[in-house]
């Protein structure tokens, strides 16, 4: 019987995950309203919550889909997967002003190549700090300092090692998750409440995860304009890495 | 019909997709390059479109705000899925590295959202005789 009905949670996934994602909402709204009075903004609580139980499920199951690796919770990896991000993502372009866009245009892109540079910068002097020295290592540290998929597409495009890959993915993952939770703390004090510096910040930070939930914490309005530079991204760091940037590494550092 | 802008939102957003992958391989990127982006853009195009003709009707457009809607709870769930262990057991290194990426890039957003802020919006009659 017991069996029986914890079948009914496992069929029915995606049902249960609606059910669940509603509960937490409810949870996060209740802690937004009277324990921080509202100030902290419920989506933020929500996510934080998310981060929480995908912990918990990391070191429940030992497997790397957070809470999803619980057979009780598979449900949780559709709706949170690749293919319902992307889909309400674009949704979420329903809201946005063609005006707007086409204003921040070039500032969208002078950020992407801004933020992707950054990025491979700050991962490369991390990595000297840590001792180490050669080409191949740095730059694909730089590449997870991008995000966690840059860092692994560039590292097996150049030849790095497994472990360099690994820690380039760590590097990545702490972006994402830090984007998530910090952004809407931070936002007034840079500047983060209009569409063009939202396309900035996307075009910044880079990791779509990381953005799009950090942005939804902040403004749900300011989504769209984040999340497209964003999307960007990954494909311009996969692109820069192994190419420009390994080769301006070599030059410097040899292999 | 409200599976009418559903089905204009997954349309979309596949196309959107396959011309990121179509992208990607052409510049040689084993990477979707920026396909939701361009998902997005059509998506604005469409729209504006079929409203200066008067062609979305309201239920329509409930089969896209639905899904605009569900965003955060579906950022939630990815939330959940994340793998925080594995950013936190990849050591001093990764958590540096990652934390300082995203300092720096929380540092950069005043500075670019100030370029070319200052120009006027409007329209400048003079920009016609400029030499280009």
């Amino acid at each position: 019987m017991s069996d029986d009905l914890f079948n009914v949670f496992v069929d029915n996934g995606l049902v249960f995950a609606f059910a669940l994602i509603g509960a937490i909402m409810f949870v996060a709204y209740l802690i937004s309203r009277y324990l921080t009075r509202g100030h902290v903004h419920g989506s933020a609580i929500a996510i934080v919550l998310g981060l929480v139980l995908a912990y918990i499920g990391g070191v429940h199951s030992g497997g790397d889909s957070g809470i999803a690796d619980v057979q009780l919770f598979t449900g949780i990896s559709l709706l949170g997967g690749a293919m319902m991000r992307d889909f309400a993502i674009v949704a979420t372009a329903f809201g946005a002003s063609m005006n707007e866009l086409k204003r921040a245009g070039l500032v969208g892109v002078i950020s992407l190549f801004v933020g992707v540079i950054l990025s491979f910068v700050v991962g490369i002097v991390i990595g000297l700090m840590f001792g180490y020295t050669d080409a191949i290592s740095l730059t694909t540290i730089g590449a997870g300092a991008a995000t966690y998929i840059a860092g692994p597409v560039t590292g097996s495009a150049i030849g790095a090692s497994s472990e360099v890959i690994t820690l380039s993915i760590a590097a990545g993952l702490m972006k994402s998750v830090l984007t998530m939770s910090a952004t809407p703390f931070v936002a007034k004090y840079i500047g983060l409440n209009n569409p063009r510096s939202a396309i900035v910040f996307g075009g910044l930070l880079g990791t779509t995860s990381g953005v799009s939930g950090g942005l939804a914490a902040t403004n749900p309005k300011l989504v769209p304009y984040g999340a497209l530079t964003a999307t960007f991204y990954t494909g311009l760091s996969c692109l820069l890495g192994p190419s420009v940037i390994f080769l301006i590494m070599r030059a410097t550092f040899g292999v | 019909m409200v599976i009418y802008g559903v089905s204009l939102l997954a349309v979309c957003t596949i196309v959107g997709i396959i011309l990121g992958e179509v992208f990607g391989f052409v510049i040689g990127v084993q990477a979707n390059v920026g396909g939701v982006g361009i998902a997005m853009l059509i998506l604005v195009l469409v729209i504006d479109a079929f409203k200066k003709r008067g062609r979305l009707s309201m239920p329509t457009q409930d089969g896209l705000s639905f899904w605009g809607a569900m965003y955060i709870p579906i950022v939630v769930a990815m939330a959940a899925n994340q793998n925080v262990v594995g950013a936190i057991e990849g050591g001093p290194l990764a958590i540096t590295a990652g934390v300082s990426a995203v300092i720096a890039g929380f540092l950069f957003v005043p500075l670019i959202s100030k370029i070319g802020r200052n120009r006027k919006d409007t329209y400048d009659p003079g920009e016609d005789r400029r030499i280009l």
